[in-house]
């Protein structure tokens, strides 16, 4: 029976590619007469129901296996922005009725759930994800039927796609503020250690290369599986090479074994201080005193005084299942929502082709809690303030640098000199 | 070669972990042949015990001491229900307990997942085992020396129960034949129970162990269990030694190996040294000689 019911589900897929390709044909022909039909003919391809007083939309986060750690807490913010916009009036006056799927940690789940959210649920975007294996997942699938996915993770760049809407840093809004605030550092030696795979391989890639450009000697390069916690021999070869920085690019419970094997080693933030990229709010207190002193790069911070964050933040921390900090990565999930409301008001319709037609504008922004972001319509991510905090006894951050603008997202690191096209060529078909 | 002697006794240490982890497995796995994917959760339990312990006891100091007994029971009494629950309804079908525990395994993390904090909780280090030890001019973190001294209490206070006491004796005696142990009126039933508790209240003991070492979270005993299954079987199967000596050598094989090529790469090192080694002598280090046709 479930062999029959998978196999039909495969050709109502196959059904609505190609009916979704046709129309699109069908469209560019209109499109030279009269833009809108072509657009309105793609929203009739697609199954979205926009005739009743709601509007279904996808949430797909890993709530069982590994990354449920992290990515629960994700789901549980896009929750709460889902109830705010309701009751604010909606998404073009109709309530969002969220469909919740769980990824399970599993990459090829979340390229089968978000079939299933688009072909069966018929939503009109899907938001969430976490890791990148997660991402280049879902990609083929809403580039296939043409669907739209919003992901709120920092990552390692070198991607864009016109159905995937990032709202977390791209490189040149997190790794090279870092760079720039140790260079004001008049750091001389670094360390890079890192998880074993994509980003922290992608991202110290980038840093080898702007650290030459900035006189910054590399001193040793070490990486850890994901699933493994114990660093004491790689934290005796930092000890051993004395850096005067360390860039941790570890992700997960590994940063709580390094942190401790760092201690344990003798080493302190006075002397060999450790700037990460994925230890926040949250991550902090399962580190215990330890981790204090060190520093991170981020967009957001709980800490950050801007008009919009207080709101934040007492709505999270009044809200259910709120976990009583806020971090960047809920921070991004929350504009990300916010950031679909600014597009389907500008576009005056749920149908994808009539939202991008409405970012290529450049006009949509939020007033988020790290500031007024804006959409680049071209690469669909968001400008952010780079900020770098120090992590103090309670865990929250104290901020010791920020940008001195936002900084405009460029994924490709086209505006960087010290970047060749070789590099970015060979680290984009690696991460493929 | 001055990282020698450093690298040894981290290896000692990853070792001492490894071996702490692995004991509760040599006695359900080894002596009773029952595969509890579930080992490592119950290690997970061990942590959050430690966690809850040091809420009730603020002062670290103290916290950690009183936390090892109570680990080993709390992780024990879980074991205790599995077997009763579960387990015992298995016996010589290791192949369905396997899948079994890999369900509660899940189970029980998802339960830690939807009680604690997602990203899991500190346990915090007693302040005596801050800092290190200078001994013939190497500098020793104490936690490390402390995760080898309480794996040797562990194996010492093991082996003496197994071998001066009379539960220890039924043990074996049930080990090594079953059939002839029940007719000299040993009641199997409750050595199994009572072999239960103590292999899962190990796991216990090296839960606390490893909270101090690494996270504590719904995830931390995936990454235990494979390696402290492959340890018991190169140790040899319901031999004490055999898992001791595995667990030091892939303890230093791990350490050397990443000081030496990368963290990545050691772990596989380390594991293809283990399974060449069993290829050649699958019955591992050591060997039972019994009387049973099993």
């Amino acid at each position: 029976m479930s062999s029959t019911s998978k196999r039909l589900r495969k050709l109502v897929a196959a059904g609505a590619t190609v009916t979704t390709a046709a129309l699109a044909l069908a469209g560019c022909g209109a499109r030279a007469g009269d833009d809108t039909a072509g657009a309105g003919s793609s929203a009739a391809a697609s199954c979205v129901d926009t005739s009743g007083d709601t509007i279904k939309l996808g949430f797909l986060n890993s709530l069982t296996g590994g990354m449920a750690i992290s990515e629960k807490t994700v789901s549980n913010v896009l929750h709460m922005a889902a109830d705010e916009i309701n009751a604010g009036g909606g998404l073009l006056g109709k309530k969002i009725e969220y469909v919740q799927e769980d990824g399970a940690t599993d990459w090829p789940t979340f390229a089968e759930k978000t079939e299933k959210l688009l072909t069966q649920d018929c939503v009109a975007a899907i938001f969430g994800g976490w890791t990148s294996s997660s991402r280049k997942a879902v990609k083929p699938v809403v580039e296939k039927l043409n669907g739209l996915f919003f992901y709120p993770v920092q990552y390692e760049g070198l991607e864009s796609s016109p159905n995937i809407y990032y709202t977390g840093a791209t490189t040149n809004q997190q790794i090279i503020p870092a760079m720039d605030f140790l260079a004001s550092k008049g750091v001389k030696t670094l360390f890079l250690a890192g998880s074993d795979y994509v980003f922290p391989r992608t991202a110290n890639a980038i840093i080898k290369l702007y650290a030459a450009k900035l006189g910054i000697k590399i001193v040793g390069e070490e990486y850890v599986p994901l699933d493994k916690d114990d660093w004491t021999s790689q934290v005796a070869k930092i000890a051993a090479a004395k850096p005067d920085f360390i860039f941790n690019t570890i992700n997960g419970s590994s940063n709580v074994g390094f942190i401790k094997a760092y201690y344990d080693a003798g080493l302190t933030p006075a002397k060999t201080p450790i700037i990460s990229v994925s230890i926040a709010e949250e991550e902090a207190p399962a580190m215990g005193h330890e981790v204090t002193g060190n520093y991170a790069s981020w967009n957001y911070f709980q800490s950050l005084k801007t008009a919009t964050n207080p709101k934040f933040i007492q709505s999270w921390k009044a809200y259910p299942k709120s976990s009583g900090v806020t971090s960047d990565p809920m921070e991004a999930a929350y504009i990300s929502l916010y950031l679909y409301k600014a597009l389907v008001e500008a576009a005056g319709s749920f149908d994808v082709n009539a939202v991008n037609a409405a970012a290529k504008k450049n006009t949509i922004t939020f007033d988020a809690p790290e500031g007024k972001v804006t959409l680049d319509g071209e690469n669909h991510h968001i400008s952010k303030p780079g900020h770098i905090g120090r992590i103090n006894a309670d865990n929250q951050f104290d901020i010791v640098w920020a940008s001195d603008k936002f900084i405009e997202p460029d994924p490709y690191l086209e505006g960087y000199d010290w970047f060749p096209a070789d590099i970015r060529k060979q680290l984009t078909d690696a991460a493929g | 070669m001055d990282a020698l002697i450093p690298q040894l006794l981290n290896g000692s240490a990853q070792g001492a972990l490894l071996l702490l982890a692995a004991l509760g497995l040599s006695l359900t796995f080894g002596q009773m042949g029952v595969i509890n994917m579930a080992h490592g959760e119950f290690l997970m339990i061990g942590a959050f015990s430690a966690y809850l312990v040091q809420q009730v006891i603020a002062a670290s100091d103290l916290s950690i001491p009183v936390a090892l007994p109570v680990a080993f029971v709390v992780a024990g009494l879980f074991g205790l229900l599995l077997e009763v629950t579960i387990i015992r309804w298995m016996y010589r079908r290791p192949l369905d307990t396997l899948l079994v525990t890999v369900g509660v395994g899940l189970i029980l993390q998802q339960a830690a997942l939807q009680i604690f904090p997602s990203q899991g909780v500190p346990v915090e280090k007693p302040s005596w085992l801050d800092g290190q030890l200078t001994i013939l001019g190497y500098a020793w973190p104490m936690r490390q020396l402390f995760t080898i001294l309480l794996a040797a209490v562990c194996v010492a206070a093991l082996s003496a129960w197994l071998k001066y006491t009379s539960f220890g004796r039924r043990i074996r005696a049930t080990v090594h034949n079953r059939d002839l142990a029940e007719t000299t009126g040993i009641s199997t039933r409750t050595i199994d129970r009572l072999t239960f508790f103590v292999g899962s209240g190990l796991a216990g003991v090296a839960g606390v162990a490893a909270s101090l070492i690494g996270g504590t979270n719904s995830q931390m005993g995936a990454q235990y269990i494979i390696p402290a299954f492959l340890v018991v079987a190169a140790g040899g199967i319901g031999q004490l030694k055999g898992t001791i000596l595995a667990a030091w050598a892939v303890g230093v094989a791990l350490a050397f190996f990443a000081y030496w090529t990368t963290g990545s790469l050691a772990q596989v090192l380390a594991f293809i040294l283990v399974i060449v080694f069993l290829q050649l002598r699958p019955q591992g280090l050591f060997t039972v000689r019994t009387r049973s046709l099993a």
